[in-house]
């Protein structure tokens, strides 16, 4: 309790808030990380899942590679990457990036699939021979019914990666890992522990907002289709 | 008109689901094919809209080969009703019916308008329209699937076993309301089931099939009634259960089938 | 290769301090997950309440969580038992979500039958449920061992010795050998924990290879 009240207090120090050091910049550079991270492994699983999900082709191979990419351990893949790459301190971004795309990749991929897997066949069918082209099945159809799932898949992928960007700064990059890093060899517990909190804290939130946005973006309908309580 | 020429059907995993078929469906017309699970006539009828390509033979609409057609477009000019409705369900039943014309680039007002038409041709209450077909009834989906099919006002109708799926009471409804809606539209119709009531009923033409889609006998209900081609036939419209004959019970004229069971009495009133 | 004939030993003491470190975590998250499934999938409050619980402590960062830790629970910071304990907190709450649910798959017709035939609660729970909700479980138990096998490396930051050693040595001499060994080391660890989670699972359930598999993993 006394360190945890420590840590709350070292978070509340404005001397701790400003400069490029400071707690401002650091969640700003997490959140970028995390974002970069975001927005990669969903421009190539999301189009992938649905891929799967609308032709059921692919889907033994997409189980295996998750599972892989899941046993992969995230810290051997980022100094793997990093020593590989040759890149530096200045350079350290491209392999932080990839180590949480692929973090990220496996549950969006999963959500999109699973997602447009659990339509009933019969709509499909039933589109199909209405007249939708196989486009607007994908558009019209499997990405509205599938979408509680597909936005299930990336909040859990944001909700690692946020809690994963910590290890951006073992590469010397920035973000709040810095505070648990810096803190570690001269055993400054209030700075470890207000990094924790910190990180905790922002993940729980962005959680939040992404299960608001969930609930506005899944209009009526699909509510009422899916029987999701989002 | 419809027409299948010498079609023949493999799928992939080598199972033969129609062997050699032809059949001419004149405009207007209602025909049935009839038989059970797994003889290849969802299989036939799918071959008209391109939801299945035969492997060999074409199918005809008027002077179309339909393998020349884009399937897409072509879809949208037949209208098709399948057993579980297939509904969209995240959206309107308006929206739903008012599917193809949308699609076909039909302003919005109008297409709702159209819908709203139709749903009262097809007795349903036009308040329905902003529900979800999650909120219907059975019954009521089925009826929302005619009215979708029948939306682009398309010729042709396509039928797949469309009133299985209801109990028999709203069965009985919903085939008294197509036959109504079939006398002011006259569309074309192949119609697939496996009841034989229901055939008889509804088909001016029936075809009995049997494994691999093979014709087991073809013509009008009473004809294939009065003078089942062979025994296959004979079992599958009911065999010994429609031969009847009437005795004195009680004092009254009973009518007894093959078994001996009394199925009726004869209306005095009416002899 | 050769690196690895040359410092054999070293290899073999940090796998098997990777092994001892992920198997507790493993048995501990199945073995407290089971009962407090049992619960969530019989009370809604307490559904709620664990499942929200979960969430959120699946969303704590493993590196700030081994830092915590022993301050909460008044460990040495270098403490192997921090990381078996924070492992085991990020198990449960993978595998609280996944016991919940299978024993919310079981069949409801099975279950009334087996009350119906003379069952008694604990017998119904024993002879029932727990072995129909079986397969749902293991493949969260699968989700559980691949993830702690990764994590444990993490624990080489804070100095607890596992095959993570290999990452932070070998990023600190730029050697890419000694990377690639830890790298590999532990998928084949995750590997090989997989193969016998599939082969425990077709001792104890062998009806389930006889029905459908299709969707044993999602």
């Amino acid at each position: 309790m006394r360190f945890l009240l420590s840590a709350l207090a070292w978070i509340l120090d404005p001397a701790h808030w400003a400069g490029p050091t400071g707690i401002g910049a650091r969640l700003g550079e997490h959140l970028l990380y995390s974002l970069l991270a975001l927005v990669l492994a969903t421009v190539i699983a999301l189009p992938l899942g649905l891929w799967i999900g609308h032709t059921g082709r692919g889907r033994a191979i997409a189980i295996g590679t998750s599972g892989a990419l899941r046993a992969l351990p995230s810290l051997g893949l980022l100094t793997f990457l990093a020593v590989a790459l040759g890149v530096g301190i200045n350079g350290a971004l491209l392999p932080s990036t990839i180590v949480l795309a692929v973090l990220a990749a496996p549950p969006i991929l999963a959500g999109a699939y699973a997602g447009v897997e659990g339509i009933d066949r019969d709509v499909v069918d039933g589109a199909r021979a209405t007249g939708f082209s196989e486009r607007q099945i994908v558009t019209a159809v499997e990405m509205p019914l599938a979408a509680p799932m597909v936005l299930g898949g990336i909040r859990s992928a944001t909700l690692q990666v946020i809690a994963t960007a910590t290890i951006a700064a073992y590469l010397g990059l920035g973000g709040l890992g810095r505070f648990i890093l810096d803190g570690l060899p001269v055993r400054d517990y209030s700075q470890m522990l207000a990094g924790a909190v910190l990180v905790t804290v922002l993940a729980l939130a962005i959680d939040g907002l992404l299960l608001l946005l969930q609930r506005s973006l899944v209009t009526a309908g699909v509510r009422a289709a899916t029987g999701v309580e989002t | 008109m419809i027409r299948f020429d010498h079609v023949h059907k493999r799928f992939p995993d080598g199972t033969v689901a129609v062997e050699d078929f032809s059949l001419e469906v004149p405009s207007h017309q209602v025909a049935v094919l009839l038989g059970s699970s797994g003889c290849g006539k969802t299989t036939l009828m799918r071959m008209v809209n391109r939801m299945v390509d035969p492997t060999s033979g074409s199918v005809w609409i008027d002077d179309d080969n339909v393998a020349d057609l884009d399937p897409v477009a072509l879809r949208r000019r037949i209208g098709y009703v399948m057993q579980s409705a297939g509904l969209l369900p995240h959206r309107t039943v308006a929206d739903n019916v008012a599917t193809v014309p949308v699609l076909e680039g039909s302003p919005r007002r109008a297409a709702r308008r159209r819908a709203l038409e139709l749903l009262e041709l097809v007795g349903l209450d036009p308040g329905i329209a902003d529900r979800y077909p999650s909120q219907l009834s059975g019954g009521q989906r089925q009826r929302v699937g005619v009215a979708r099919a029948l939306a682009a006002d398309p010729n042709i109708l396509l039928m797949d076993e469309p009133f299985g799926a209801v109990d028999p009471v709203v069965r009985r409804d919903l085939q008294r309301e197509l036959q109504r809606i079939q006398a002011d539209l006259g569309k074309t119709i192949l119609f697939v089931t496996h009841d034989v009531d229901e055939a008889f009923l509804l088909g001016s033409n029936v075809l009995v099939l049997r494994k691999g889609a093979e014709v087991a006998q073809s013509g009008e209900p009473s004809q294939i009634m009065a003078h089942p081609a062979d025994d296959f036939v004979a079992e599958f419209i009911g065999g010994p259960r429609r031969r009847l004959h009437t005795e004195t019970r009680d004092g009254v004229q009973a009518v007894i089938d093959a078994e001996g069971r009394v199925t009726g009495f004869v209306d005095q009133g009416a002899g | 290769m050769r690196w690895v004939v040359a410092n054999w030993d070293q290899v073999v003491s940090l796998a098997l301090n990777h092994v001892l470190l992920s198997v507790l975590p493993i048995l501990l998250s199945l073995v407290l997950s089971i009962p407090l499934g049992w619960w969530a999938h019989r009370r809604r409050t307490a559904r709620r309440v664990l499942l929200s619980g979960s969430g959120i402590l699946y969303a704590l960062p493993s590196l700030p969580l081994f830092v915590i830790l022993p301050v909460l629970i008044g460990t040495q910071i270098l403490d192997p038992l921090n990381v078996v304990v924070a492992l085991t907190l990020y198990g449960v709450a993978l595998m609280v979500r996944s016991c919940t649910e299978a024993f919310d798959a079981v069949d409801a017709g099975v279950r009334d039958s087996a009350t119906a035939i003379g069952h008694s609660p604990g017998q119904r729970f024993r002879v029932v449920d727990l072995p129909l909700a079986g397969p749902p479980m293991l493949a969260g138990l699968r989700v559980v061992s691949a993830s702690t096998l990764s994590l444990v490396s993490v624990g080489a930051l804070i100095g607890v010795p596992s095959l993570g050693y290999f990452f932070t040595d070998g990023y600190t001499r730029s050697f890419l050998t000694e990377i690639i060994v830890g790298i590999v080391g532990t998928v084949v660890l995750a590997l090989l924990f997989d193969a016998l989670l599939v082969l425990a699972g077709r001792l104890l359930m062998p009806w389930v290879r006889a029905t459908d598999t299709r969707r044993e993993d999602r």
